[in-house]
């Protein structure tokens, strides 16, 4: 990506990584995301609460930092694969909200068509190869599309996103040796929120940090504060470039925390108001970056709400799309199924 | 020995069913996702944790295929552990330490063990959660000998059979609809089985047999007391058990009815309506059909998210209400 020039990076010497690597223009785009992405949740939940939208969801309010940080370096044809919370993800690797809305309420113009919905959501134009309904479903999919990329010499990085319960899978191991041993242009992204549903890591897991499994790979385990969107965006920077150097891949542990229930059926019963509470107020991904942003001077109180302003809009002109577009008709049940062929 | 009747919801009586189980025998224990503190993703196992600790309520990692594997192994070994998976759908993770080995242990080591293992499936559509999380994977189970494979559709029968499924010495794999999970029901007190291996004829009638599986018995009754106002008498067989079936209840009621019609939310082709259907074109029954046999199942596709278009992938009442009526064409 194009960055800041060099009398402005010189200036700008001592902040953290991104900003020093991009434009103040660049880094706006990011915040902008952000509140997209915390947005687009909030209508969903919203929604589905005014019985719009069915099924259930699993929202990342408070894992923005890390799915904007970890697609910050990725080029547009660069692939992800994606989890059930997996909206982040897909607005970072840029998709549009009124897309997403669509497919959350069933309709024809929906990323899937109405099929997916929620928990299948996917852009596959942008290099989004879907969310998944499966714990640890996406891991060996990213392989093998980092696998394509080296095959057909095509360059692509894939990045595979999971959660911190999905270590535990046997396809999680399998994917991340083969991986490793063919020395693909994979970055594996756990995203590590504490908890599997109710299960905490330290109750499912017998490593302490997930990074410390990639030593049983043999690659780089890289642990990062995952509501710094600076310090994800610098990890997947190298990441990026260890793929593509033909280095084989790296195992990212991004530390953060859902502010949410695991999905709309959760009573948190395994944790308490206190520490929900405390990431809510002081380690909110959002919060940071923007104070960051302010503090060095990229940012000011009326471009924030600049961009609070025009998110509100993209986010009620989506709802509207959504509602406005047809429903499938009943006839096409199975279409989809299988190839059309002439 | 008349045990009080309470109505009690499914789920609760499966709850109801591992608290006996676990009381009456000490081997019992129950393992699985999220089974622990957040009571199950259904809320079946409930505060049971606060009640037998989480020495004998364990939560597993996300882990199927050795989650499976350790109840297998336990079950060999001297437990009588029942294990839940999160979603049936999860089965096929799990597929390696079920069939290769849960399955045929006993077999390959010429009796020399048994697997009295009990795992339980909440299965099937109608939740929205589209493709991953709402199949209907029986058949493939039932596919498998060694395997039992049923599917209670009452809170009756739901402990009934949890209990006897644990008190059966080889592995039993129990399909839950989960759209039955907060239907109600009579369920007696105390410790009582219902037989697996044994239909069980829900209404009876001489115009037509339904035989019908899980949330589909629930349909074929509905649509059945609709079609009596039309003078038209059906008979609902409530399967229960798909392996090993109960061959002889169907037989008979064919051989009264001579029509016959099968209703399972399952994918329709090689699934279960295809073998009641061979059964009775083997059996002494044929000679006895009256029309074709009608199969109503799941559209041959995966389940879309789109509530409308769910709804049109499995049998719903007026398609049962439908298809009968053309079937007895004629009769009356
Ligand atoms: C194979 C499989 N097992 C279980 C589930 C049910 N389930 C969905 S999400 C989830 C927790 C996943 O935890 P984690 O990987 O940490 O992701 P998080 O939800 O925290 O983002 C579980 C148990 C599933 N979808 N797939
Ligand atoms: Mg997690």
């Amino acid at each position: 990506m194009a960055g800041a020039s060099k009398a402005v990076a010189d200036s700008r010497a001592n902040l953290p990584f991104v900003y020093r690597q991009y434009s103040a223009e660049q880094l706006k785009q990011v915040l902008h995301k952000m509140y997209l992405i915390r947005r687009f949740e909030e209508g969903a939940e919203e929604c589905y609460t005014r019985g719009l939208i069915h099924g259930t969801m699993h929202l990342s309010i408070g894992q923005e930092a890390s799915a904007m940080g970890i697609c910050m370096p990725l080029a547009e044809d660069d692939q992800i694969t994606s989890t059930h919370r997996g909206h982040g993800h897909c607005i970072a690797k840029g998709a549009e909200v009124k897309r997403m809305f669509a497919e959350f309420f069933g309709k024809t113009t929906g990323y899937c068509k109405g099929r997916g919905g929620s928990m299948h959501i996917a852009d596959v134009a942008k290099g989004n190869l879907g969310a998944n309904g499966i714990v640890a479903g996406g891991i060996p999919i990213a392989v093998g599309a980092g696998l394509s990329s080296k095959m057909m010499k095509t360059g692509k990085v894939v990045v595979s996103f999971f959660g911190d319960g999905a270590n535990n899978e046997g396809a999680f191991h399998e994917a991340l040796n083969m991986a490793a041993i063919w020395k693909l242009p994979v970055i594996f992204v756990c995203e590590n929120n504490g908890y599997g549903m109710s299960t905490s890591t330290a109750r499912s897991t017998a490593v302490k940090n997930i990074a410390d499994r990639a030593a049983a790979y043999s690659m780089p385990g890289v642990i990062v504060n995952g509501n710094i969107f600076s310090e994800v965006a610098e990890a997947s920077h190298q990441a990026v470039a260890r793929a593509r150097a033909g280095e084989g891949p790296t195992l990212i542990e991004s530390k953060t925390y859902r502010h949410r229930g695991h999905s709309k059926s959760d009573r948190n019963r395994y944790r308490t108001k206190e520490e929900i509470e405390d990431w809510m107020s002081n380690r909110d991904p959002i919060t940071l970056f923007e104070s960051e942003l302010r503090e060095f001077g990229f940012i000011d109180d009326k471009g924030i709400e600049a961009i609070r302003d025009a998110v509100a809009q993209e986010i009620a002109d989506g709802i509207e799309f959504a509602k406005a577009s047809p429903s499938p008709d009943i006839r096409t049940v199975q279409d989809y199924v299988y190839t059309e062929q002439a | 020995m008349d045990a009080m009747v309470r109505e009690l919801s499914y789920a609760q009586a499966i709850q109801e069913a591992m608290a006996i189980a676990m009381d009456m025998d000490e081997r019992v224990f129950l393992m699985g996702e999220d089974i622990g503190v957040y009571g199950g993703a259904f809320q079946v196992t409930g505060d049971l944790v606060e009640r037998y600790g989480t020495e004998r309520v364990i939560d597993t990692p996300i882990s199927e295929l050795g989650g499976a594997g350790v109840a297998v192994g336990a079950a060999v070994t001297g437990m009588r552990p029942i294990f839940e998976f999160q979603f049936s759908d999860f089965a096929t993770l799990a597929m390696e330490q079920i069939v290769n080995q849960a399955a045929k242990m006993r077999f390959m080591l010429g009796g020399e063990v048994s697997v009295p293992v009990v795992m339980r499936f909440p299965a099937g559509s109608g939740t929205g959660a589209a493709a991953q999380h709402s199949q209907s994977l029986e058949a493939w189970l039932g596919h498998v000998p060694g395997l039992k494979v049923i599917q209670p559709a009452t809170p009756h029968d739901a402990k009934g059979m949890l209990l006897a499924a644990v008190a059966d010495p080889d592995p039993v794999m129990i399909f839950e609809h989960k759209l039955l999970y907060k239907m109600k029901g009579p369920v007696p007190e105390g410790y009582y089985t219902v037989p697996i291996g044994k239909a069980d004829i829900r209404r009876e009638g001489r115009d037509l047999t339904i035989v019908a599986t899980s949330i589909m018995v629930h349909k074929a009754l509905e649509a059945a007391a609709a079609l009596e106002a039309e003078g038209i008498d059906i008979e609902v067989v409530d399967l229960r058990t798909i392996r090993p079936m109960d061959k002889q209840t169907v037989i008979d009621s064919v051989k009264k009815t001579s029509r016959l019609m099968c209703v399972y939310e399952a994918v329709k082709t090689l699934g279960i309506g295809a073998e009641v259907s061979a059964m009775i074109a083997e059996s002494e029954a044929f000679d006895y059909l009256d029309a074709p046999i009608v199969r109503l199942g799941g559209a041959e596709t995966p389940i879309p998210y789109n509530p409308e278009l769910e709804k049109a992938t499995v049998p719903q009442v007026p398609d049962i209400i439908a298809a009968a009526r053309e079937l007895v064409k004629g009769v009356r």
